[in-house]
């Protein structure tokens, strides 16, 4: 089955993850069952430190504080799912809630 | 009498998505589908000119393009399983590949309404499911396509050419929605074919007002939609939309190709057939529960179309519709030509007012409608030199040559030299 890396951004909170709502961390933890029970597969998952971790490395070499780019969204995490095709990657997109920002659904190269 | 070639030709323009999905089911391959289906039409021309033309000549294109697509797959060797690009749904039987394809007469089992799914795809870019839809479900070549959104063929080619990558490489379904899933992919398809009439109706650019060729194709996509999924009311509304528009292009302009204002059309050279067609879908369209956005297009679109004369036209329940297509629908171009019921209901003053509002918020900067609209409210409250200056921006930026014309037209009148 082809790989979706599902991409999940929102605007920072400044308390982390104590700040996210109960029924939002409800419904991220009962994504994994929901996903299950279609078919799919998780194959593996992350979430992010804050931003303000974040070291990028541009082009010449230089180091820089912070991300790369200033956005209001930052990636708070991925995972990578085994779907059967396209709708049903974004079907498992649609099974976490959006505060404020927004989750992408991005097919992976096969391996 | 007819030839051989014209029948091919028709079976080319009604058959084409048909016998392509039949095949697509064969090669699970976009590309090589499209291959195996032109060389069935081009055997076809020999075919019936030798033995006759069969009865179904959409029966036995199927046969041909899907017996060609056996042949392809034998001789390439490859195995169907490395061959998955499109997937099918997990209920599905497995490719049919026993003579003429009848089977899935249903309307929701039908490949056409797949492919149409495929191409308007909400992961695709809108120009690109437009591109497509041309492309495989009408038949379209692609020089033909290029010519009609003017741009250069290579361009047309390319955007084409990565559309069925990314169709393949993010394995986009050729399958029906999901039922959840219906309204916003329907709604998607909709929104492609009344572009498509939208370009074909008023050419964005170009010597002429219409591209006939566009709005037709539009018209029968609507009208093949119409069939597959005739309780959907929204698809009849867009059908309705259509005819009560293609019902008055015979009269949009003169011999010579000046554009005429509705008012200055000649209503008994409207299509009265497509008129009350297109009426009865309306009725159709806006029983049963909140109407959507097409059929309260369509609502308005019959109102003009069924009155007796300009005069005579019932803006008053115009502006009610358009009140609700704007609460459904909240666009700043509803808003615009929400603003021409205005004026005609209240004054030029007060529309005046909102489309300075619009002008404002900004999100119409480059419209060529906005200012065209603008200058004639101005015209009208009799504010001839700011009427000028808005003729002057709308002409700067239409692209259409007949609508460019017009307004420098109407331009002369509200300032004349001298």
């Amino acid at each position: 089955m082809p790989q979706y890396a599902i991409l999940i951004y929102e605007k920072e909170t400044p308390g982390g993850v104590a700040d996210i709502p109960p029924e939002v961390m409800e419904a991220n933890l009962r994504a994994g069952e929901h996903i299950a029970a279609m078919g799919a597969k998780v194959v593996t998952e992350h979430a992010l430190q804050p931003s303000a971790t974040t070291r990028t490395i541009h082009k010449g070499g230089m180091v820089t504080d912070g991300p790369f780019i200033e956005s209001k969204e930052v990636i708070a995490g991925f995972f990578v799912v085994e779907a059967a095709d396209l709708d049903q990657a974004i079907a498992i997109g649609r099974l976490l809630p959006i505060m404020d920002g927004a989750v992408e659904v991005r097919p992976l190269l096969a391996p | 009498m007819t030839s051989v070639a014209d029948v091919v030709a028709d079976a080319h323009r009604r058959e084409w998505a048909r016998v392509l999905a039949a095949t697509v089911r064969v090669t699970r391959d976009l590309e090589l589908a499209e291959e195996c289906v032109q060389d069935a039409y081009a055997d076809a021309l020999d075919a019936w000119t030798r033995g006759g033309v069969p009865d179904r000549p959409g029966a036995w294109l199927t046969t041909a393009a899907r017996h060609n697509a056996l042949d392809a797959l034998r001789r390439a060797g490859t195995l169907r399983s490395k061959l998955h690009l499109l997937v099918e749904p997990a209920s599905s039987p497995g490719p049919d590949v026993s003579g003429a394809d009848l089977r899935d007469g249903a309307a929701a089992g039908d490949d056409r309404l797949r492919l149409v799914f495929l191409c308007c795809h909400p992961a695709l870019a809108a120009e690109a499911q437009v591109a497509l839809t041309l492309r495989l479900v009408c038949g379209m070549t692609t020089p033909e396509i290029a010519r009609a959104f003017l741009v250069p063929e290579t361009t047309m080619a390319a955007r084409v050419t990565r559309a069925k990558k990314k169709i393949a490489a993010a394995r986009i379904p050729f399958r029906m929605p999901a039922p959840a899933d219906l309204p916003g992919r329907l709604d998607a398809a909709l929104t492609v074919i009344h572009l498509l009439f939208t370009t074909g109706h008023t050419a964005p650019a170009g010597p002429t007002l219409t591209k006939d060729d566009l709005a037709g194709r539009a018209l029968e996509l609507a009208r093949m939609l119409r069939d597959l999924m005739p309780g959907e009311r929204e698809v009849r509304g867009l059908l309705a939309l259509l005819l009560a528009g293609h019902a008055r292009r015979a009269t949009r302009t003169t011999a010579d190709g000046r554009l005429l204002p509705l008012e200055e059309q000649d209503r008994s050279a409207w299509d009265r057939a497509a008129i009350a067609e297109a009426h009865d879908l309306v009725v159709g369209a806006l029983r049963g529960g909140r109407p959507g956005r097409f059929a309260l297009q369509a609502a308005i679109a019959a109102l003009h179309a069924t009155a007796p004369a300009y005069e005579a036209t019932d803006w008053a329940q115009i502006l009610v519709l358009y009140d609700e297509l704007a609460r459904v629908w909240p666009s700043p171009v509803v808003a615009l030509n929400r603003a021409v019921a205005v004026a005609m209901t209240s004054g030029p003053a007060d529309a005046l007012a909102e489309v300075e509002r619009l002008d404002r918020e900004g999100r119409l900067a480059g419209y060529p409608y906005l200012a065209a609209v603008r200058a004639d409210l101005l015209r009208r409250t009799g504010r001839g030199a700011e009427a000028a200056a808005e003729y002057e921006r709308a002409i700067a930026l239409t692209g259409n040559e007949a609508e460019r014309s017009f307004l420098v037209g109407r331009l002369a009148e509200t300032a004349p030299p001298g």
